[in-house]
């Protein structure tokens, strides 16, 4: 019998759709792999009572003829969406043992759809980071190593690292991710799967712990682009609880899926020709255009002008929207509480935020509230926010030549743990590629496109004009099919 | 512009994260580092341009003004460090 772990999204909904196997089969198979995968870290909260709980009922729903679209589907949820009695934390001292009264609008969408949870998934702590190094709940590790004998252990990028090491090591066949500045895209990059940050506005932001609210996005993290489709369809759609929701119908993007780029230009920015890029993943790139080329797009060079000024713009706008959103966590109506002896209500507040945040918070909420400080506000924040509108232009300008960008997903393969935790600045360079188009609010989905010399992941990343995830999941299906990635890590956890 | 110790110590009272010394002095050259690569944004010829407001064309929505949530006390309370009587407690703020 087939290893129920080795199967995808389309093959788990159709294959329990077949009779081929019980939805409990597949949640238990999920359930075992999850339990022996301490070593990766990947959640910090398991719920195999609620993925068994789900595919009873789809067992049921399938006897009575009424399935649903994820009928039998077992998924990981990032620990940054709200789940109604299970720990929520964004990875954070400050929401140790928070447990929602409330279910994220996204996390409610898939269980209506008949999805069940494996667990919560780790992350960078409230969502900052690239490496998945400043969770509370410790490092995760990715299921990747070098081919150097070394062993090092490797970070799985991030925010959503829990995620991505728990997708490659078939710990859960698809999991929900949020991306802010790359959280979806870089992950997925590092270690060889597939996801997808759509249009700002897709999915709703309700009940997912915000970071920085206009850039915060829910995306799919999958094996390969069909699944990231099915996923984002029972994700997205219109919420009356998110200001910023999109109220549009959700396409079926599964059903459209096709790799003919026939009639389709895809721009390659030049700017993103960085100085001291690999030359593994300039190779990759090169491939990657001819792969767009056999199916049928045509190739065109563009300019993005301002790209190099994303990530300064990113680290101004990111953290002051931080600064504002976490003010939030003051000792008094939900997380941590540190009320030393004879406190008042002020020291109360200082002790408690000293407490709760990590230091990648603690800096970021601090560079968020120097910026938004009287006499600085307009040389930082609104000189940022006029960049930013440079930034979205240059996407525009370019869709008048093309209808999709290449670019590779991230600057190099995954790092070694603390090789940059030291250094916050190589750390967010991290997301030059991914940064811009967060900005502008555009999908962008990264895609495996082969293994570098270490034998680790490199991924490629297609950006696509607002509202038009279609052509982005379709380029990306037109790389998936011509590079036939099937490496995995080898099993060592 | 940069930063020394008394800037980092008045954010971090503005942003109520108690820091000791120590911890503000190594704070200097981090906020520092960061703040000198950020403001090459000030390069930008923005003189023409509007702050962006919007990513994606929206409008803001209307709804009738009534209550549309509520009557959920005890959920709220819920995961108060704190709670008596219905309310939030907390340290007492007027002698």
């Amino acid at each position: 019998m087939t290893n129920l772990t080795d199967l995808g999204i389309a093959a788990i909904r159709d294959g329990f759709r077949k009779g081929d196997f019980s939805a409990r089969d597949v949640a238990s198979a999920f359930n075992d792999a999850v339990a022996a995968a301490k070593p990766l870290n990947a959640f910090i909260v398991e719920t195999p009572d609620h993925a068994l709980a789900a595919a009873d009922q789809a067992d049921k729903d399938r006897a009575a003829g009424a399935l649903k679209p994820l009928s039998g589907v077992p998924i990981g949820m990032k620990d940054l969406f709200a789940t109604k009695g299970v720990q929520t934390t964004a990875a954070s001292h400050m929401l140790e043992g928070f447990k929602p009264e409330y279910e994220s609008t996204v996390s409610a969408k898939l269980w209506t759809a008949g999805a069940g949870m494996l667990g919560k998934l780790n992350l960078d702590q409230f969502a900052m980071g690239s490496s998945n190094e400043t969770s509370y709940f410790g490092n995760v590790i990715s299921p990747w190593r070098r081919n150097d004998g070394g062993n090092a252990p490797l970070a799985p990028g991030g925010s959503s690292g829990g995620s991505s090491s728990a997708i490659a090591a078939r710990l859960c066949p698809a999991a929900t991710g949020t991306d802010t500045g790359g959280s979806i895209r870089q992950p997925a990059a590092f270690t060889g799967i597939s996801g997808i940050k759509p249009t700002y506005g897709r999915c709703s932001r309700w009940g997912i712990v915000a970071f920085a609210s206009s850039l915060d996005q829910a995306g799919p993290m999958a094996r390969d682009v069909r699944d990231c489709a099915i996923m984002l369809e029972n994700m997205a759609g219109f919420d009356a609880k998110d200001s910023t929701s999109l109220d549009l119908a959700v396409p079926n993007w599964e059903a459209a899926l096709s790799s003919d780029l026939k009639g389709k230009r895809v721009g390659i920015p030049k700017e993103y020709r960085v100085d001291g890029m690999p030359a593994e993943i300039d190779a990759l790139w090169e491939q990657g255009i001819a792969w767009l080329k056999d199916a049928g797009a045509e190739i065109v060079e563009v300019s993005l002008p301002h790209t190099k000024y994303a990530l300064p713009a990113y680290y101004i706008i990111a953290p002051a929207e931080a600064s504002s959103n976490l003010a939030r966590y003051d000792g008094v109506r939900y997380g941590l509480r540190d009320l030393p002896d004879g406190a008042n209500l002020q020291d109360m507040y200082a002790a408690t935020r000293a407490a709760g945040f990590g230091a990648e918070v603690k800096r970021r909420i601090l560079i968020g509230t120097y910026v938004l400080s009287a006499g600085f506000y307009d040389a930082y924040y609104t000189q940022a926010q006029k960049v930013r509108t440079l930034i979205a232009r240059d996407f525009d300008l370019a869709w008048e030549k093309c209808d999709l960008l290449l670019t590779p997903t991230a600057p190099s393969a995954a790092f070694g743990l603390g090789e940059k935790s030291d250094d916050p600045l190589a750390m967010y360079l991290n997301d030059v590629f991914t940064v811009p188009t967060s900005l502008a609010g555009l999908p962008a989905m990264s895609v495996p496109g082969g293994l570098d010399a270490q034998g680790l992941p490199l991924g490629l990343q297609i950006i696509g004009k607002a509202l038009d995830e279609q052509s982005v999941l379709n380029a990306s299906l037109a790389i998936e099919e011509r590079a036939g990635f099937t490496a995995r890590a080898d099993k060592w956890w | 512009m940069s930063v020394d110790h008394a800037t980092v110590r008045k954010i971090a009272s503005l942003a109520r994260i108690a820091v000791t010394d120590e911890q503000a002095e190594a704070m200097v050259p981090e906020l520092n580092n960061i703040l000198g690569w950020i403001e090459q944004l000030g390069e930008v010829d923005t003189s023409a341009v509007q702050p962006m407001t919007a990513v994606i064309p929206n409008h803001l929505r209307l709804r009738d003004d009534a209550v549309t949530d509520g009557d959920v006390r005890d959920a709220v309370l819920k995961n108060a460090p704190q709670a008596e009587h219905g309310f939030f407690a907390v340290p007492k703020v007027i002698e």
